[in-house]
């Protein structure tokens, strides 16, 4: 097992171009800062040119759904989190939205006015952390990360303060969110929302006229629209190859109607239009965030009749049936399907994880580019090995 | 427009964030601003809500602490973290006490559904960190005695909770007393009524029959 991890050389084909050229196997990972965590490519290389790729998974596998059909409904909740681990909420808004659908459970204005303002601070934070990683893939070491992290840690220590845990919320509960938020955190949110433009123009300053970022992102990487759609890929991925579909708009899910926002579109679907739709992504969150935070209004955090299920969990027995809920989560379609055989657990549990099927059409971007391409090709998709291998 | 002015830009924001790293005060929260901490040194304040590990809390003795072992915490933990044994008296009857409240913070998972499930306010989350130890298996392992904490280091890292706990349980003991009081007041009416039927009873019988008295009274 050790040899294989290994980078090796292995004469596949030679000669062909007359010159006495080889073709190189070379594992990159799975222990490689540009893997974004224990995952392995294995590349065949013809000089620099990537011939072929197979992504190889499975190394942060940790039983995720068969754990979820052996507990409770509520005790499911702390386990979302660790999915994407950079953005709990809307792990746990997926996962919250699921089993309500199942149970039949409404849910209060405010709490969807919270819900809504927590999963818009967390694509604030995956988009600035995954820009900087990206930066970070091409060589700009840790000076556009450190930057994008002071600015996520001003919306970490909000999360730290409502929910308890900067990056483990746990925070939604069936029916509405563990807590209320005060006025005080209200206030702390308004505050980063009103610094944060002044940040993003800066980082695009940084960033987006750059003639290294542009000669490395524009044209690597290409995504057509239509492999785009056939592969099932989503969120700013999809947009970027100029798909206008966005869960917020096609649902409407919770309170997303009440909101006026744009979708971003990008135009050819390379590197530089996946990272300049998060760009545009996060001053439509900002747009969303003024909204919602100017419409919110006091009153219960809770629907009234479901904290005595929570109070016991072993008594919320939803109905039979089955249940598929999904929200736009900063890296896509992220969706639960859950089938219920009216006993406290559920009998199947599935997660339908962004990152893992955009992960699919690594191979067909990365061919005819070279290694250092692949390297921010995989940078631009935006994985978290966490959602990957559940 | 020339190849290089996007670098040039780019620079300048670097520098200007070098720059303000020594202008504007660090923790202010302004753009530029420094946020680091030296850690170990300098500590950021807690947060009333950070939840970490639990611990089991007592109000005057470690003897009665106010957890009475029935397992619900144990049941609902997702990681299944905690064990829970009741204490048994003298004639094998278990009584409502842990003898045995293991927590395994090597498994513990940080959420917080333990505190939220406890229908006595009889464990809480605690906001101690640093824990770390080079034996997982024996020193990591929590035992009863080790999670033990008095009420008011319970106020002193949640004052708010801890108000409200406070209030809510001496609401409840209120209302107890009340309802025994109550109960007592039913119980005794109840006693009197019965005692006032017996002798009704009794003064009906003692008019039917001679009394007994006198039968026993009467020596040969």
């Amino acid at each position: 097992m050790f040899e294989k991890m290994r980078v090796k050389t292995k004469v596949i084909d030679s000669g062909k171009s007359g010159l006495d050229t080889q073709t190189l196997e070379v594992n990159v990972g799975p222990q490689h800062p540009s893997t974004h965590g224990v995952f392995r490519m294995t590349i065949v290389l013809d000089g620099e040119v990537v011939k072929s790729l197979r992504p190889v998974m499975g190394y942060l596998h940790r039983n995720h759904e068969q754990i979820a059909e052996n507990i409770t409904y509520s005790a499911s909740m702390p386990y979302t989190d660790r999915l994407d681990y950079f953005n709990s909420m809307s792990n746990n808004q997926a996962w919250a939205m699921t089993v309500e659908q199942l149970a039949e459970v409404e849910i209060p204005d405010r709490a969807e006015y919270i819900r809504v303002i927590m999963s818009e601070l967390t694509r604030l934070v995956n988009h600035v952390s995954v820009i900087g990683f990206l930066l970070n893939d091409m060589g700009a070491f840790f000076t556009p990360t450190l930057f994008a992290f002071r600015e996520r840690e001003k919306v970490l220590d909000v999360f730290e303060a409502v929910s308890g845990s900067r990056m483990m919320c746990n925070y939604l509960r069936f029916g509405g969110v563990n807590r209320d938020l005060t006025d005080d955190q209200l206030g702390q949110i308004k505050k980063i929302v009103a610094d944060f433009p002044a940040f993003l123009d800066e980082f695009e300053t940084l960033l987006a006229q750059n003639e290294i970022v542009c000669m490395r992102c524009q044209n690597v990487g290409v995504l057509p629209a239509e492999l785009a759609i056939n592969a099932s890929i989503t969120g700013p991925m999809l947009r970027a190859s100029g798909v206008n579909y966005d869960i917020r708009k096609v649902d409407q899910y919770s309170v997303y109607d009440r909101f006026e926002f744009k979708i971003p579109l990008g135009e050819k679907g390379d590197v530089y239009d996946r990272y300049y739709v998060r760009m545009l992504e996060m001053r439509e969150s900002l747009k969303i965030l003024n909204q919602a935070l100017e419409q919110i209004e006091p009153g219960p955090f809770m629907a009234p009749k479901v904290p005595a299920c929570l109070k016991n969990p072993r008594n919320f027995k939803p109905p039979v049936g089955e249940a598929y809920g999904r929200v736009e989560a900063p890296k896509g379609e992220l969706g639960f399907y859950v089938v219920s055989d009216g006993s406290k657990e559920p009998w199947r549990y599935h997660v339908r994880a962004p990152s893992f099927i955009n992960l699919t059409v690594l191979e067909a971007m990365c061919i005819g580019y070279k290694l250092a391409d692949a390297i921010v090709i995989l940078g631009s998709i935006d994985i978290v090995l966490g959602e990957v291998d559940r | 427009m020339f190849f290089g002015l996007g670098i040039l830009r780019g620079m300048n924001i670097t520098l200007m964030n070098f720059i303000r790293s020594y202008t504007r005060k660090r923790g202010s929260g302004e753009i530029g601003a420094l946020t680091t901490v030296q850690y170990p040194e300098e500590r950021l304040p807690e947060k009333e809500k950070f939840r970490n590990f639990p611990f089991l809390i007592y109000d005057d003795k470690p003897e009665d602490l106010r957890c009475v072992a029935c397992d619900i915490c144990a049941q609902d933990c997702p990681p299944r973290c905690i064990y829970i044994v009741k204490e048994t008296d003298e004639a094998g009857k278990p009584m409502k006490k842990p003898a045995v409240f293991d927590i395994d913070f090597t498994v513990c998972m940080n959420c917080g559904i333990c505190e939220e499930v406890c229908p006595f306010d009889a464990i809480f989350m605690d906001h101690e960190f640093e824990i770390a130890d080079s034996d997982r298996h024996d020193k990591l392992l929590y035992h009863r005695d080790d999670l033990l904490k008095t009420n008011e280091h319970f106020h002193k890292i949640r004052p708010n909770d801890g108000r409200e706990v406070d209030t809510r349980l001496a609401e409840a003991k209120e209302a107890k007393a009340k309802k025994d009081e109550a109960r007592k007041k039913a119980a005794e009416a109840k006693a009197a009524a019965k005692a006032k039927a017996e002798a009704e009873k009794a003064t009906e019988a003692k008019e039917d029959k001679p009394p007994e008295t006198e039968k026993e009274s009467d020596p040969q």
